[in-house]
């Protein structure tokens, strides 16, 4: 039987991944000189699991460097070595490469083999200080080539009572024995209890067996290897001489270790060979699919199929009803097909959770980068996650990673100063960097916070001023002076601190950001540090809409978006410069967009008190806009408009109503920028 | 054809381990470490069991020592996957009432060959 071993290596490349997560977590949670028995534990297991698998499934580089990991890692398991700042490095370094290698392994290609040289010749260095005074003895089996061809065997053995209580059974050993050659066996009796005293669990026989043919004695000793220790045996040569005869159960130990890693020598070869090819065709054909896979809890996947089935159900009794359908049966048609919204809304839901990952997954990588950066920035920095479990779009989720890379580098970088500096400041010499996520309303927030120096005000507010982006500033909040970090180009190397700046590539983090329907808000206080907040929608794929109506065309406002909807008083309209108008609500001045103007459509009416004022908040503003009539709220499935047509200002995206015809999907925050950039250019016209 | 219990906390070796036995017409029953091992041994017979050594809640070893300590477990034959090549495991495991052991890696052909040898 042949086996390909190749459809095995999948899953321990995914679970080898997933212990060097485990390890590298430990790892950097574990602090010089005190090792905590279970946490090196762990990380023992996870090396020696990828260990093995690797060397099982052919990955014999793989195999090679973890052994050695491994053995220092057993070492401090047994109290034989220290936990130094250096070993965790060494060992951080470790899971680095052994990544690289299963991606490697993975994707076909050939890696920086001098970076795991370089690491595995430190991990050697580390193992050789030790191994001069530990060479474990009897390491080199000795040579036991001198066997010359033989007739045969004489074998005497003689279990011990409890040898049967190992499992290991008589007729097992002479079966094996007797598939290499004639064997005869003599039962010796001698040792046979009377009847009533007998043992049934106990060995009390003993046998003398003689195998005849050219038989190799390992071949005899790797028969009776399990019962070594067991039994009495010794093993002769027929016709030799008798002076090698008697053969205590210790020498039997390397022989029998022996024949084992010979033969496997070969096989493991082979096996590698057969793999390089198989690589090497699977080289091309692998495209990106292999990171587009998800994995999916279990009782997610029931949950599904068990809806499938109530599904099917319903579909089969609405075909029953159709076959022969009378008006008196309407009721049970709409019961049907009420049963049926609810079928399809169910299955909606727990399709759309599959796509929902833990946020973790991005947060993940965060504790070694900072770790990482604090040795090479010299800060003490430590890293609090919080909400990690929180449920997030796959799409969103990785699109979010290179930001959140982004601002936690800040943060780290130019947020928490040196630890001379917070102690001059009255703080604590170690900063704290916090990740954070949690549910809003129909979003996602995640806050990258720190509690270091802060965002100097004054000095953005220079730089901007500057660059010519406002005047004078004089009126300008807070959020609105930070908010030309997120500029293009707002080089701010001497703006945050004297080392470099925070904007350097900020306003890629906006744009982002913006791409994936969300915003991002900065508040700072000056030596208290300074918090990013990121606001994301839950999911890409749908969402739940407000059906307006403008003239003869339909418009889909994120129902998340809406604030609230209210007919216009006149009296509250205020218009200034003679373009924009503003609405009095409450004590808010909110900006007026007519729909029909800014997508140049023909309404109803253009009286403001004949429509609606739908308010509406996007990117942290609020405006409201006209629209001719409400319609249906519904959810709908997004259809993005660019792969289909081309990117149109304030237009999110598309969708297809129930009666076919196509709606367009508002972007809230678009038009507000739309409307006001519109206004801007009409004021600064009129200046 | 016997009924075997394979128990590895590795779930790709698992994967090798009961696709390659299944092929060759055994019953297989999984189990993720030593504790799920011994609570599926405490409910049903098995004709073998094929352990890992290494394993997070409980390793072979001592499952090991809890199954020889079931009466139903008395004679079966408890074959420890082992990765060293060296003595110390295989001693510890035999005491601990284990048959035998197959040394990893292994490939598919040798774990047949094997289990063949004492299950027949």
């Amino acid at each position: 039987m042949s086996i390909d071993m190749e459809q095995f290596k999948a899953t321990f490349i995914e679970e080898s991944l997933e212990g060097l997560d485990i390890m590298e977590s430990v790892l950097l949670e574990m602090q010089p000189g005190e090792a905590d028995a279970e946490e090196v534990d762990n990380i023992f297991r996870a090396a020696h699991s990828i260990k093995g698998g690797s060397a099982t499934f052919g990955f014999s580089d793989i195999s090679n460097f973890t052994h050695v990991v491994e053995t220092l890692l057993d070492q401090i398991r047994a109290g034989e070595r220290e936990v130094t700042q250096e070993a965790i490095n060494l060992f951080l370094s470790s899971v680095d490469c052994i990544r690289d290698m299963l991606a490697g392994a993975q994707e076909g290609f050939d890696i920086n083999l001098e970076q795991v040289a370089e690491v595995k010749a430190g991990l050697d260095r580390m193992l050789g200080s030790a191994l001069e005074t530990a060479v474990p003895a009897g390491a080199e089996p000795e040579d036991q080539d001198d066997t010359p061809a033989v007739t045969g065997w004489k074998i005497i053995f003689k279990p011990f009572p409890d040898m049967l209580r190992s499992g290991n059974d008589v007729v097992r050993l002479f079966r094996e024995l007797a598939g290499m050659g004639e064997m005869e066996a003599v039962v010796d009796l001698e040792g046979l209890p009377a009847l009533v005293d007998m043992e049934p669990e106990e060995a009390c026989l003993s046998w003398e067996v003689t195998l005849f043919g050219n038989v190799g004695r390992e071949q005899i000793d790797e028969v009776f290897e399990w019962v070594d220790g067991d039994c009495e045996l010794s093993i002769t040569p027929l016709g030799g001489d008798e002076t090698s005869a008697v053969d205590t159960p210790a020498e039997g130990v390397p022989e029998a270790a022996n024949p084992a890693p010979v033969q496997a020598a070969p096989v493991a070869q082979e096996r590698r060979s057969s793999n390089d090819r198989r690589q090497g065709d699977r080289r091309k054909s692998r495209g990106s699919s292999e990171n587009s896979s998800i994995r999916v809890g279990i009782d997610k996947v029931d949950a599904l199929i068990n809806l499938v089935g109530e599904l099917v159900i319903t579909q089969s009794m609405l075909g029953q009803l159709g076959e022969d359908f009378s008006m008196d049966k309407v009721e049970r048609l709409k019961d049907g097909l009420a049963e049926l919204e609810r079928n399809t809304r169910e299955l909606q839901e727990n399709v759309m959770s599959i796509r929902m990952l833990p946020i973790s997954f991005a947060f993940n990588r965060f504790p070694r980068m900072v770790h990482d950066l604090c040795g090479k920035l010299e800060k003490k920095i430590e890293l609090k996650m919080s909400g990690e479990q929180t449920e997030l779009d796959k799409t969103v989720m990785e699109k979010i990673g290179d930001p959140l890379v982004h601002l936690v580098r800040n943060a780290v970088d130019h947020g928490i100063e040196i630890p001379e500096v917070r102690l001059k400041a009255g703080k604590s010499e170690t900063g704290t960097v916090h990740l954070n996520a949690y549910h809003q309303g129909g979003n996602i927030l995640i806050e990258i916070s720190d509690d270091g120096a802060g965002l100097n005000r004054e000095r953005i507010l220079a730089k901007a001023v500057e660059r010519g982006l406002t005047n004078s500033g004089d009126n300008l909040s807070d959020a609105e002076i930070f908010d030309f970090l997120f500029q293009p180009g707002f080089s701010t190397a001497d703006v945050v601190s004297d080392v470099s700046g925070r904007g350097v590539g900020m306003d890629v983090v906006k744009r982002n950001i913006t791409a994936l329907g969300g915003a991002i808000d900065v508040e700072s206080r000056p030596g208290n540090g300074s918090t990013f907040t990121i606001r994301l929608p839950l999911t890409l794929a749908i969402l739940d809409g407000q059906l307006v109506r403008v003239g003869e065309q339909t418009f889909i406002i994120p129902l998340v978006s809406i604030i609230e909807s209210l007919q216009v008083e006149p009296s509250r309209v205020n218009a200034i410069a003679g373009s924009a108008e503003l609405y009095k609500l409450r004590d808010d001045y909110l900006p007026v967009i007519r729909l029909y103007d800014a997508f140049g459509l023909k309404p109803d009416s253009t009286n403001l008190e004949d429509g609606l004022l739908v308010v509406v908040e996007g990117h942290g503003q609020q405006a409201g806009l006209l629209v001719d009539d409400l319609l249906a709220q519904q959810q709908v499935v997004i259809k993005s408009l660019e792969t289909n047509f081309r990117k149109v200002g304030g237009i999110s995206g598309a969708t297809i109503l129930g009666d076919g015809t196509v709606a367009l999907i508002v972007d809230i925050g678009g038009i507000i920028e739309l409307s006001r950039n519109g206004s801007k250019r009409a004021n600064s016209a009129a200046a | 054809m016997a009924n075997i219990l394979a128990v590895d906390d590795s779930a790709s070796m698992r994967q090798m381990v009961v696709f390659t036995l299944r092929g060759a017409g055994h019953k297989v029953t999984e189990a993720a470490d030593g504790q799920v091992a011994l609570d599926l041994a405490k409910r049903q017979r098995f004709d073998l069991v094929l352990s890992d050594v290494n394993m997070p809640r409980m390793d072979g070893i001592t499952l090991a020592r809890e199954l020889r300590a079931l009466p139903a477990f008395k004679f079966t034959p408890i074959l420890m996957l082992t990765t060293e090549g060296g003595m110390g495991k295989k001693q510890e495991g035999k005491a601990a009432g284990a048959t035998g052991w197959i040394v990893k890696p292994f490939n598919p052909e040798q774990l047949l060959a094997t289990i063949k040898k004492v299950v027949g």
